[in-house]
């Protein structure tokens, strides 16, 4: 695109999130993404990934905002542009895929509508001209019969296709980054190795940057190439995918790699269940020199030891 | 098999929505039919109600006139109005003229059921359908923008304005927008009815029309905080609309659905709830004469009165239900 391909589409700096001034969920976070590049963050459920995601689109819902940092879109700080110049970027330059296939599109505008939106909104195109365009769009993500479920309504389709419908809409213009919020969790387990190929696909044929959320590391694991592990609103480490298996620096990565589920492993004697997360954790930090401990309501404590 | 082949077809051609034409006809004449009970059990309500509560038309006629009757003229009466059958062979006889589209005859005027109530039938319905428009052109718009813009004074203040409007007794509104506009600023006429007069419409229609409103009004405005906090509405600000086009093309149908219910309910209900506004404002409505009948206990008159307030509101209820399935394609009439 425009500039050395090294330059990065995406750059966080000390982002930080939060409810006003009073509660900070977010606390200075900062990571980049090289053109094309598919880059991972996980983390559990609450640990502000998603919030990461949605402040980078501009979608963050009151009275949730950004109370400091930056967000560097191709060199350009978003955070100082205009509401109209944000809303430009949305979806043409920048675009994002949700969880929940099922409740993610509008039940009462057909498929073919709500693809052609896209062109009719960002690229000015005519509603004839936008539902060929949609139709293409619906081929290219591999939909069987594009012409029929262009007619079709969200509910007369599966997940799995719902899914492919929201990648079709996210990658109409062509956008230089896309954040994928955990597409396939909702997904059945079949159909999921699916859609992350085809984004995987898609985006490297287009040479899409991919900003992928997971609490998946398996997802992570085939996708990305470097990763950013979240705690408690904190990006605790980054590593290249492999590294990060091999040899987890913090300790709260090496929990989150101890409680994955793993084939053929036996529950420990007397234990016949999975790790949690909170014991393993626990027990890594012990006698350890633990970065930041956070309380249960999750306003910040250094840690003293 | 004739009764086979007849059928086979219209259930093959079921799955696909786009021939709902022949469906929507076939629903239309099955939920008509699915009337008949309905109508029947009213009809046996009123009729076991009016045989338990004294008096009966003779005594009321016995009561205005202020002249005692010898038990020989009161017998001849009772066998001329036919009440000295039974209670069965009296519901027997009406329901056997009710399936001949026959209401009965009316005891005060003497005249079929039917021509008594067939003029107060379009003043009646042209007050329910004036005040539903008032209320609609008013409460769903305030309800939108109350809902756009949470938590503001505008906002506040419909809502205000809402749970007044809901509790205000009707009687009283409509003698307090008497005095204000036609006793006091004189711009209306206070009562009565002129076939193609708009200025008598006013007063009544919006006494009837301000419950309406200000429940569409609330239902509106949590339809649309609703709405806006769906998914697929993040998603469309993720696709880069505009707010105006974003409430244009995804929240104003989808608030609709849930409007409509409403809407249709208060249509429904509307007739049967002019009764004291027509009484008040002299309307020359089904309400007022259902309360002029059950005075004199013209009971057929009563009787044909409410088989009308409940067909409307059962017809109302089925064109609500059709007009679903147009709104919102996960909805099949069947």
């Amino acid at each position: 695109m425009n500039g050395a391909s090294s330059d990065p589409v995406l750059s966080v700096r000390d982002l930080t999130i939060g409810v006003g001034r009073s509660a900070e969920l977010l606390h200075g976070v900062s990571f980049d993404i090289l053109p094309g590049e598919t880059y991972g963050l996980v983390g559990e459920s609450g640990s502000g990934k998603s919030i990461t995601g949605l402040s980078v689109m501009g979608l963050l819902k009151r009275p949730l905002g950004v109370t400091g940092g930056s967000i560097l879109f191709q060199g350009e700080d978003v955070l100082k542009l205009g509401r109209r110049a944000r809303r430009k970027l949305r979806g043409d330059r920048m675009a994002m895929i949700f969880q929940e296939p099922m409740t993610a599109l509008n039940p009462l505008a057909t498929i073919g509508r709500q693809i052609a939106e896209m062109f009719v909104v960002h690229r000015g195109m005519g509603w004839p001209e936008a539902r060929r365009k949609a139709v293409e769009a619906l081929e290219s993500v591999r939909v069987p019969s594009p012409e029929e479920r262009a007619r079709s309504y969200p509910h007369q389709l599966s997940g799995g296709m719902r899914q492919r419908v929201m990648i079709a809409i996210a990658l109409a213009c062509r956008p230089d980054l896309l954040i994928a919020d955990e597409p396939t969790t909702a997904l059945d387990v079949t159909v999921q190795a699916g859609v992350l190929e085809l984004i995987a696909e898609l985006c490297k044929a287009e040479g899409t940057a991919v900003l992928l959320v997971s609490h998946d590391l398996g997802v992570i694991a085939n996708m990305c190439r470097r990763v950013g592990v979240m705690d408690r609103g904190r990006l605790v480490e980054e590593q290249d995918t492999k590294a990060l298996f091999e040899n987890p620096l913090h300790p709260y990565t090496r929990g989150l790699l101890a409680a994955r589920p793993r084939l053929g492993s036996r529950p420990v004697a007397g234990r016949g269940r999975l790790t949690e997360l909170d014991e393993v954790v626990a027990d890594e930090e012990r006698g350890r020199d633990a970065p930041t401990l956070t309380t249960p309501r999750g306003s910040r404590l250094e840690a003293t030891a | 098999m004739p009764a086979a082949d007849g059928r086979t077809p219209a259930r093959r051609a079921a799955p696909t929505p786009c021939e709902a034409k022949p469906f929507m006809l076939r629903f239309i004449i099955r939920r008509s039919l699915q009337m008949i009970p309905t109508l029947l059990a009213v009809v046996l309500i009123i009729f076991v109600i009016f045989s338990v509560v004294p008096g009966s038309f003779i005594s009321s006629l016995m009561a205005e006139g202020r002249n005692v009757m010898n038990a020989e003229v009161l017998a001849h009466l009772n066998e001329q109005f036919g009440l000295d059958k039974p209670l069965p062979v009296r519901l027997w006889d009406y329901l056997w003229g009710l399936a001949h589209f026959d209401l009965g005859i009316s005891y005060r005027t003497r005249e079929p059921v039917w021509n008594v109530i067939e003029p107060r039938l379009w003043p009646s319905i042209k007050l329910a359908l004036t005040a539903m428009a008032f209320a609609a052109a008013v409460g769903i718009p305030l309800g939108f923008l109350a809902a756009l813009k949470p938590g503001s004074v505008f906002d506040t203040g419909t809502m205000m304005l809402a749970v007044s409007g809901l509790s205000v007794p009707e009687f009283w509104l409509g003698l307090l927008l008497m005095y204000v506009f036609a006793l006091q600023l004189g711009l209306l006429p206070s009562f009565g009815y002129q076939p193609g007069s708009i200025r008598h419409i006013i007063l009544p229609a919006i006494a009837l029309g301000v419950s309406p409103m200000a429940l569409l009004a609330r239902t509106t405005r949590a339809g649309v905080l609703d709405v806006m906090n769906a998914d697929f509405v993040r998603t469309a600000r993720a696709k880069g609309l505009s707010e105006p086009r974003l409430v244009r093309a995804h929240v104003t149908r989808n608030v609709l659905v849930l409007v409509l219910t409403t809407l249709g309910l208060q249509i429904g209900s509307l007739m049967g709830q002019a009764i004291v506004i027509e009484k008040l404002f002299s309307w020359p409505g089904i309400g007022s004469l259902l309360v002029d009948s059950v005075a004199t206990r013209d009971i057929p008159v009563v009787q044909g009165t409410v088989i009308v307030i409940v067909l409307w509101f059962l017809v109302i209820n089925m064109l609500v239900d059709v007009a679903y399935a147009a709104i919102d394609p996960r909805i099949k009439v069947t």
